[in-house]
């Protein structure tokens, strides 16, 4: 176990640059550093709601200031994250009594899984503001911006079922209004129809995360709880029981990821959407609904997570399929990669479901990088809007010549995207797809091909939007590819990539960089979570076989060796993981 | 905890009629004292000094009454804390913290109602001081119904707060509308009266008593060999109740009363009528008839879900945003009777949560309404409140959080509402009906979500359309309007955030109720 991600990864023993900086005690229990990063983003919505419409002028700053203090607060969290054997699962915790006469309470905590998307939040968040000001009504955008983020953050936070599922609904209502006012043509319909869609979902989870309370109460010894680790280590439920609860969760998460086919409200959602909401949804909401089904699926019904796996691992390869072969289908870049979303989604959920160290790794990995690629993105794909008022791939074209070093990004962004060796992207997708392999062969196959596709839409729509063209350029002859004389002319005088949008970008770049040639620092702290994870599935499913890893490669062994040497080159048996006993 | 013992009858049967006058606990009817004595009260002073009194008394007056309907009620609560449950009258009125808890709300209700009512009066150029004297003597009514352990007293009660709502809603004179609405409110309210006087008298014939708790005893017994009586009683008593509450099939009359009668009063209405229906519903059905639950829940079920499908679906077809809440109170009603269905005393406790906090929400939404509407009621289309969010942000606020805790949002006390009572039914192992009852729920969040729309995001191409309408959106508010609205909306937000408290008083209401002197 964990054996490939080691080859990323190293051990985490030899001590490297992000390894545990061994931090005392009481500086992980003095301070509050949950909570704040739920507050913080309340306090500055409070202190922009304060500013009296004169002052307008400081909207952004005092957003930007709440928003990079969120940031850093959440990237200091990486690194007082303890690495090592004998810690707690989960750290940081806060726990408090909040309705006690029902067991629910105030339970937060972080761990190698939610540690990074939490991260990922606090970067996105300045991102957008930095990237794009609202067209109108500045004051309210910062403020849903900044009850979106404590939302989000609170969700990836919570440790109690009915605190999680109150943060899980709260983020509907500032993106519905982010989505509805700042949104495009049909920004109304779309955001109507988000915000009833996700709805319904968590309305039947609410039904299953109360019976779920009162059956684990139900069994002697128990006391009424929402608890999330006191009712997921317990396992008192009978397994058909179970697996009805988990059925009522995994809707409200298949509609969030989305999976198909309740992916519906997505492509109206992202296209509709204002570019900073494209962002954050594509970002950060999507990655509720799996890390739902990680941790309030997988972790609360192991049995049921592996009972229904062939379910969801076809659902997952049916929404690689279907979002690449759609997207390559469509004429608006912002649904193109919309859709494309649908397809990085799948193989997140095929990873979830394959239920191996390895493909749970890449799945959580996976998770950051979309937000990294498909954030970035669609960052681009607003500035071109900005632009040139039009988001059609017809009208565009030739974009190379006028804007260089947005195409540079763009291209960047796009090979990250489908999984070049050395972005980020790869990292991710390779562990999904052998951790799957070795459990579930056939569905490994079937979604490599949706890596191909990847790069079929992605590619085409690069050599549409940035190279072609050539028809309107110059000369003045349009005849061919439909170009007008005037799109063309505004095509060539488009003006590139402006400071603040470089700057907006910048860390991104850098870390679809970083992480493609060095993940180790992040794999380091999932790997302890997601083995925690798997022994968790490992004891209370019985019969369970986790493809051990000597089995995995041998199994696979040719295939392996021939594509990736790397892989086939350390001894296919033995514990030479370091982190695991 | 299971409800028949909490609530079973603790002491020996009432010995009935030992002594020719029964003893009175003067101090534990404080609270309908003031109600009915401050009525009377305000009519007596009227009449002989009214002429030199300001404008503002009567209103002032009342609210002061409902306040301290209020504090009585607090008071009582405490006292019966140390003296314990227990029953005056001759055991016909309950002193129970069940009643004192409906009790409060009731006067938190014509406190708020009335300071509402003052701008309206103005506003409409309305005389007489009647609406006052009718709200305190309707809640009074209510009073009386959540604390009655008779069957005649429950009648008296449920007369006594009808009458006088039908004349509320008729109060404006000179609109035909409000006119036909006290009209149709009348002729069908006294109907449903005669079906649950009927179905007393059968419940009579059935057990012998009109006592709840000697019915309880009787029927707890098992005694009863032919229950054909019993059942057609359970019907009738069940279609008088479902009328005050509005549930499906008997609802027809609350869109065209909601809609013709003064908004103020239908904030009382969907507010306080509600709540003391509901609470004469639990105290009868759940208290004396609970162990026979699997005889009158199926229908509470049926009827349930009925009701909450008709309530949000029908007010997604409304254009008028009173008729829209008309239904979204249908469908809240539906809501509380899963609770009810639930036959414990969590589902009690749940349903005392739901009402309390939907009392708030609907007088707080009732009054943005009427704040909106201005002279002569007349801006109550949704195309009215089209662009309301730029011209006054601060109202739609308000107006914003009471829909989304109407929608069931969370960190509202909606949604903690919606959440006890999914627990309740849950935990009665009713699994489909609270999964059909959150379903349900989301269809009704439609609606809210459309008035939201209209509010915040009027669009491009309608707001150049609709410059006529929005100018009309001349909207003044007066301090006291304002301070009703901000109390609600206060409201609604604490209890989302803090619901353990109200909880936690709901709970302690449901396991002192009381049906034995």
């Amino acid at each position: 176990m964990g054996y490939l991600s080691s080859i990323f990864s190293g051990s985490a023993t030899e001590g490297s640059l992000f390894a545990s900086v061994s931090v005392p005690d009481d500086v992980s229990v003095g301070f509050p550093v949950l909570p704040a990063l739920i507050v913080i983003p309340l306090l500055g919505a409070l202190a922009l709601l304060a500013i009296p419409a004169s002052r307008s002028e400081l909207l952004r700053p005092l957003a930007l200031l709440f928003t990079t203090a969120t940031a850093a607060l959440s990237f200091w969290l990486i690194g007082a994250y303890e690495i090592g054997r004998n810690v707690e699962l989960f750290q940081f915790v806060s726990h408090h009594e909040w309705i006690s006469s029902l067991g629910i309470s105030w339970h937060l905590g972080v761990d190698g899984i939610s540690l990074f998307l939490v991260a990922l939040c606090g970067l996105l968040f300045p991102v957008a503001i930095i990237a794009l000001d609202p067209d109108h009504h500045p004051k309210s955008y910062y403020v849903w911006l900044l009850v979106l983020e404590a939302g989000c953050i609170g969700t990836f936070l919570a440790l109690d079922l009915l605190l999680f599922f109150l943060f899980f609904e709260i983020v509907l209502v500032p993106m519905y209004f982010l989505i509805g006012k700042w949104g495009h043509d049909n920004a109304r319909y779309a955001a109507v129809k988000f915000f009833l869609y996700t709805m319904l979902g968590s309305a039947i989870m609410l039904v299953g995360i109360v019976s779920l309370a009162f059956l684990h109460a139900a069994q002697p010894g128990n006391d009424l709880t929402f608890d999330l680790v006191e009712i997921a280590s317990a396992q008192s439920l009978a397994t058909t029981t179970a697996r009805w609860i988990f059925l009522a969760f995994a809707v409200a998460f298949a509609v969030k990821v989305p999976l198909f086919p309740l992916h519906t409200w997505l492509p109206d959602a992202h296209t509709e959407a204002p570019t900073a909401g494209s962002v954050i949804l594509a970002g950060v909401l999507l990655k509720l609904g799996t890390y739902g089904f990680l941790r309030f699926g997988l972790y609360l019904f192991p049995e049921a997570s592996v009972y229904f796996a062939p379910l969801f691992l076809t659902l997952g390869v049916v929404g690689i399929l279907y979002g690449a072969v759609v997207a390559t289908m469509q004429r608006d870049l912002k649904r193109l990669v919309a859709y494309s979303s649908v397809a990085h989604l799948g193989f997140i959920v095929l990873g979830l479901f394959a239920v191996t160290t390895e493909s749970l790794e890449g799945s959580v990995l996976q998770m950051v990088n979309h937000g990294l690629s498909t954030g970035a993105l669609f960052l681009l794909v607003g500035f071109i809007y900005q632009r040139r008022h039009t988001r059609e791939i017809a009208k565009l074209g030739g974009l190379q010549r006028s804007v260089p070093l947005m195409a540079g990004i763009f291209m960047l962004v796009m090979l990250s995207s489908i999984g070049l060796p050395g972005l980020n992207g790869f990292v991710g997708e390779f562990l999904i797809l052998v951790g799957t392999f070795s459990a579930h062969r056939w569905w490994a196959v079937a979604a490599t091909i949706g890596v191909i596709l990847a790069a079929v839409y992605l590619l085409w729509a690069y050599q549409r939007v940035f190279h072609g063209g050539g028809a309107g350029w110059g000369s003045g002859t349009n005849a061919a590819g439909g170009v007008t004389a005037p799109s063309s002319a505004d095509n060539a005088a488009m003006p590139d990539i402006r400071w603040r949008e470089g700057v907006a970008l910048a860390p991104i770049l850098v870390l679809i960089v970083f992480l493609g040639i060095y993940p180790r620092p992040v794999l380091d702290r999932i790997s302890p979570a997601v083995e925690d994870l798997v022994q968790h599935v490992e004891t209370h499913v019985e019969g369970y076989d986790h493809p051990s890893v000597g089995e995995g490669i041998t199994g696979v062994g040719e295939a392996q060796g021939d594509s990736h040497s790397e892989t086939a080159a350390p001894p296919a048996t033995g514990s030479h993981t370091p982190e695991l006993p | 905890m299971t409800t028949a013992a909490v609530l079973q009858p603790t002491g020996v049967l009432a010995q009935t009629f030992v002594e020719a006058t029964p003893s009175v606990n003067w101090v534990a009817l404080i609270p309908y004292l003031v109600l009915i004595g401050g009525g009377l009260m305000l009519l007596t002073i009227m009449s002989l000094a009214g002429r030199w009194l300001p404008g503002w008394f009567s209103s002032g007056y009342t609210a002061l009454v409902g306040v301290g309907t209020l504090g009585s009620a607090i008071g009582i609560w405490v006292y019966i804390g140390e003296e314990g449950p227990s029953a005056t009258l001759s055991g016909v009125v309950g002193i129970d913290r069940f009643s004192v808890f409906v009790i409060a709300v009731l006067g938190a209700v014509v406190a708020l109602v009335a300071t509402l009512a003052h701008d309206y009066i103005r506003r409409e150029n309305l005389w007489g001081n009647e609406i006052y004297v009718l709200l305190m003597l309707s809640a009074a009514g209510g009073a009386i119904m959540a604390s009655a352990n008779d069957l005649i007293v429950l009648f008296l009660g449920l007369e006594v707060l009808s009458i006088a709502a039908y004349v509320l809603a008729a109060i404006y004179l000179r609109r035909a509308a409000s006119l036909e609405a006290g009209m149709k409110y009348f002729v069908l309210g006294a109907f449903s009266s005669a079906f649950l006087l009927y179905g007393i008298a059968l419940i009579y014939g059935a057990t012998g008593s009109t006592k709840l708790a000697s019915i309880a005893e009787f029927l707890e017994a098992g005694s009863l060999a032919e229950d054909g009586l019993l059942l057609g009683g359970f019907a009738l008593m069940l279609v008088g109740m479902f009328f005050k509450v509005a549930a499906v099939p008997f609802h027809a009359w609350t869109p065209d009363v909601y809609q013709g009668a003064p908004t103020p009063v239908v904030g009382y209405m969907a507010a306080g009528v509600k709540i003391a229906g509901f609470a004469a519903l639990l105290r009868v059905f759940v208290g004396a008839f609970g162990s026979y639950g699997s005889d009158w829940q199926p229908i509470v079920y049926a009827i349930a879900i009925v009701t909450m499908l008709v309530g949000s679906v029908a007010a997604i077809a409304q254009g008028d945003v009173k008729r829209m809440l008309a239904y979204s109170s249908i469908s809240h009603a539906g809501f509380v009777l899963v609770a009810v269905e639930a036959n414990t005393a969590d589902g009690t406790a749940a349903a005392l949560f739901y009402l309390a906090a939907y009392a708030m929400i609907a007088v707080g939404s009732f009054a943005v309404v009427s704040v909106v509407a201005g002279a002569g009621d007349a801006r109550t289309s949704i195309e009215d409140y089209r662009g309301l969010a730029s011209r006054h942000p601060v109202l739609s606020a308000m107006l914003m959080v009471m829909l989304l805790a109407q929608a069931g949002v969370p960190f509202t006390s909606g949604f903690f509402a919606k959440f006890f009572v999914i627990s309740a039914a849950v935990d009665a192992r009713s699994y489909w009906l609270a999964i059909t009852a959150m379903v349900l729920a989301v269809v009704a969040a439609f609606i809210y979500l459309r008035l939201l729309v209209a509010m915040y995001l009027p669009g491009d191409a309608q707001g150049e359309n609709t410059s006529p309408a929005e100018a009309k959106l001349n909207i003044t508010t007066t301090s006291r309007e304002r301070l009703v609205i901000a109390a609600c909306a206060s409201f609604t937000v604490a209890f989302g955030i803090m619901p353990g408290v109200l909880h936690e008083l709901a709970g302690d209401a449901i396991t002192n109720l009381t049906l034995s002197p």
